[in-house]
C-alpha cells in the first residue's frame, strides 16, 4: 500500500512523471494525489522507482 | 593538507579526471577562503546529504568552493535576499516554493508541449532560411529557453537584453564584485518595474498571478522572478548546446534519436547524466556533528557535492563514462535531489524532448562547421556548456 505525505511533499513531479497511472499532483500546489493506493503488479515496478525517485521522501510504499 | 576542488577538463564532455579515481567517496576539500570541509562524489553520499535537512542551503552559511561558482552565492555570508528560496531552508523554502509548484507540474508543462513545438519550429525556420553556418547557440538554444521562461513568467521578451547580460555577468566566474554588484543592481532594478506593472495591470501569467494571489511582498517577487529567470533560461540553453554537441560528436547516437530507435525521453535522462551542466556541483553545510561515510562532519563544515562525480558513478551507473542513450540513466542527480529538487524540471525536459528531436528531425545532415577543438566551452561559468557551437547541414 502506497502513503503519501503531502505535508513533505514538495511537488517536483517526479511521481507523476514516472507512474502517471498511479500518481498524480494538485493543481493547485502541485503536491502528490495518489489515485490508486493498492495498484496492480503490473505498476509494482513504476512505483518502486516513483518512490526510489522522489526528492523529498514523501511517499512511503508498505506491505499489507 | 586538502586539495582544492579539481576543475581543469581534459575533454570537453568529462568531468574533471581528478574527481574519479579515488576510494574515497568523502574527502577533505579546500575552499578559497580558507574553509576546510569536505568534497562528496559518490552517488550514494551525494543524494543522502541532499535529502538530509541537517545539511542546510541557507546562504549565509555556505561558502564557495570555486570562487563564484553561480548567482546563488552572490553575498555569501548574508542571508539569501527575499524570494531566493534556493538558497533557504524550510519553513521559509516551502512556503515560497508551495507558490509556485502548482505551476510546474507535469500535467501544465505538459499542457505547454505545442506552444514549445511552434518556437522551436520558427527557430528552425529561420535557421534554414539563413543558410549555413549558423551559431546554434545563438540561433537555438538559448532563444528558446529564453522566450519559453519569458512567456510563462510574463515578461516582454523584448527586454531579453536587460537580463541576458546581468544573468551572464551574474553566472561568470571572471567577473568582479564590482560587475557582478552593477548587474544584480540592474537586473532587480528591471523586475521591480516589471512587478510593479503586474501588481497595476495583471495579465495572463505567472508573475501576475503570484501578484494578484497576495502572499507574496515586492521583494519576494523580486527574488522569486529573478531566480526563475535565470535558471530558467541559463540551464536549459546550456544543455540543448552541449547536447548537440556531444551528439555530434556520437554520430550513432544522434542517428538513434533522430530515427527513434532510443526513446527521446530516455535519451534526454541520459545525456543529463553525461554532461551535467552545474559543473561545481551545489554545496550543503553541516547544521550539526555528523557522521557521513565513516567520517565525522563537524557543525558548519561546507560539503562540495559533485553532480558530475555522482552521475558518473560506476556503483551506480553501468559504463558511466560513455554517452549510450539507450542505457539507464534513472536516478541522476543532474536536477538535484532532497527539497531543493529543480522545480522546472519537467519544463526543462520538455524543451529538450521537443528541441532536441525536431533538431536533427530538420537537419538530418547536422554538422560541425569547425573543428571539434575550436568550440569554444564554458569552463569559466557555473553552469558548463558550450560558448559558440558552429553548424552546418
Amino acid at each position: 500500500m502506497i502513503e503519501a505525505d503531502r505535508d513533505v511533499c514538495i511537488g517536483a513531479g517526479m511521481c507523476a512523471l514516472t507512474a502517471p497511472a498511479v500518481f498524480d499532483q494538485d493543481d493547485e500546489d502541485g503536491r502528490v494525489l495518489v489515485l490508486d493506493d493498492r495498484p496492480g503488479a503490473s505498476e509494482a515496478d513504476a512505483v518502486r522507482e516513483a518512490v526510489e525517485l522522489c526528492p523529498s521522501g514523501a511517499l512511503t510504499l508498505r506491505d499489507t | 593538507m586538502a586539495d582544492v576542488l579539481p576543475t581543469t577538463r581534459v575533454d570537453p564532455f568529462d568531468p574533471p579526471p581528478e574527481l574519479f579515481g579515488t576510494d574515497q567517496p568523502l574527502r577533505p576539500l579546500a575552499y578559497p577562503d580558507g574553509h576546510e570541509g569536505w568534497l562528496v562524489t559518490s552517488h550514494t553520499l551525494a543524494k543522502a546529504v541532499l535529502a538530509d535537512p541537517r545539511f542546510s542551503s541557507k546562504l549565509e552559511l555556505r561558502r564557495t568552493p570555486v570562487r563564484r561558482p553561480s548567482v546563488e552565492d552572490f553575498r555569501v555570508g548574508e542571508p539569501a535576499p527575499p524570494g531566493f528560496f534556493i538558497a533557504m531552508d524550510p519553513p521559509d523554502h516551502t512556503r515560497l516554493r508551495r507558490q509556485l509548484t502548482g505551476q510546474f507540474t507535469v500535467r501544465r508543462m505538459n499542457q505547454l508541449t505545442p506552444r514549445i513545438e511552434q518556437i522551436v519550429a520558427e527557430h528552425l525556420d529561420a535557421m534554414e532560411q539563413a543558410g549555413p553556418p549558423v551559431d546554434l547557440v545563438q540561433a537555438f538554444a538559448l532563444p528558446i529557453p529564453s522566450l519559453v521562461i519569458c512567456e510563462l513568467l510574463g515578461v516582454p521578451y523584448a527586454d531579453r537584453e536587460e537580463f541576458q547580460h546581468a544573468s551572464a555577468v551574474l553566472l561568470g566566474l571572471d567577473s568582479s564584485d564590482e560587475q557582478a554588484a552593477v548587474a544584480m543592481k540592474s537586473i532587480t532594478g528591471y523586475l521591480s518595474g516589471l512587478v510593479g506593472r503586474k501588481r497595476a495591470e495583471p495579465e495572463d501569467d505567472l508573475l501576475s498571478g503570484l501578484a494578484e494571489a497576495g502572499e507574496l511582498g515586492d521583494d519576494e517577487l523580486v527574488g522569486v522572478a529573478l531566480l526563475l529567470l535565470v535558471a530558467g533560461h541559463e540551464t536549459t540553453a546550456n544543455m540543448l548546446g552541449l547536447g548537440t554537441f556531444a551528439l555530434l560528436r556520437h554520430p550513432e547516437q544522434a542517428e538513434a534519436l533522430r530515427t527513434g530507435a532510443v526513446p527521446i525521453d530516455n535519451a534526454v535522462e541520459e545525456l543529463m547524466r553525461y554532461l551535467s551542466v552545474i559543473q561545481f556541483g551545489t554545496t550543503r553545510t553541516a547544521l550539526e556533528d555528523i557522521e557521513l561515510g565513516g567520517r565525522l562532519v563537524t557543525k558548519g563544515q561546507v560539503l562540495t557535492l559533485s553532480l558530475p562525480a555522482a552521475n558518473r558513478d560506476p556503483e551506480k551507473f553501468g559504463n558511466p563514462a560513455e554517452l549510450d542513450l539507450g542505457g539507464d540513466a534513472h536516478g541522476h542527480l543532474a536536477f538535484g535531489h532532497g527539497v531543493h529538487q529543480c522545480l522546472g524540471q519537467q519544463l526543462a525536459r520538455i524543451e529538450m524532448r521537443v528541441g532536441y528531436a525536431a533538431l536533427f528531425e530538420r537537419f538530418p545532415g547536422l554538422s560541425l562547421a569547425v573543428p571539434p577543438s575550436e568550440v569554444p566551452v564554458r569552463d569559466d561559468m557555473a553552469i558548463y556548456g558550450v560558448h559558440r557551437l558552429p553548424v552546418s547541414w
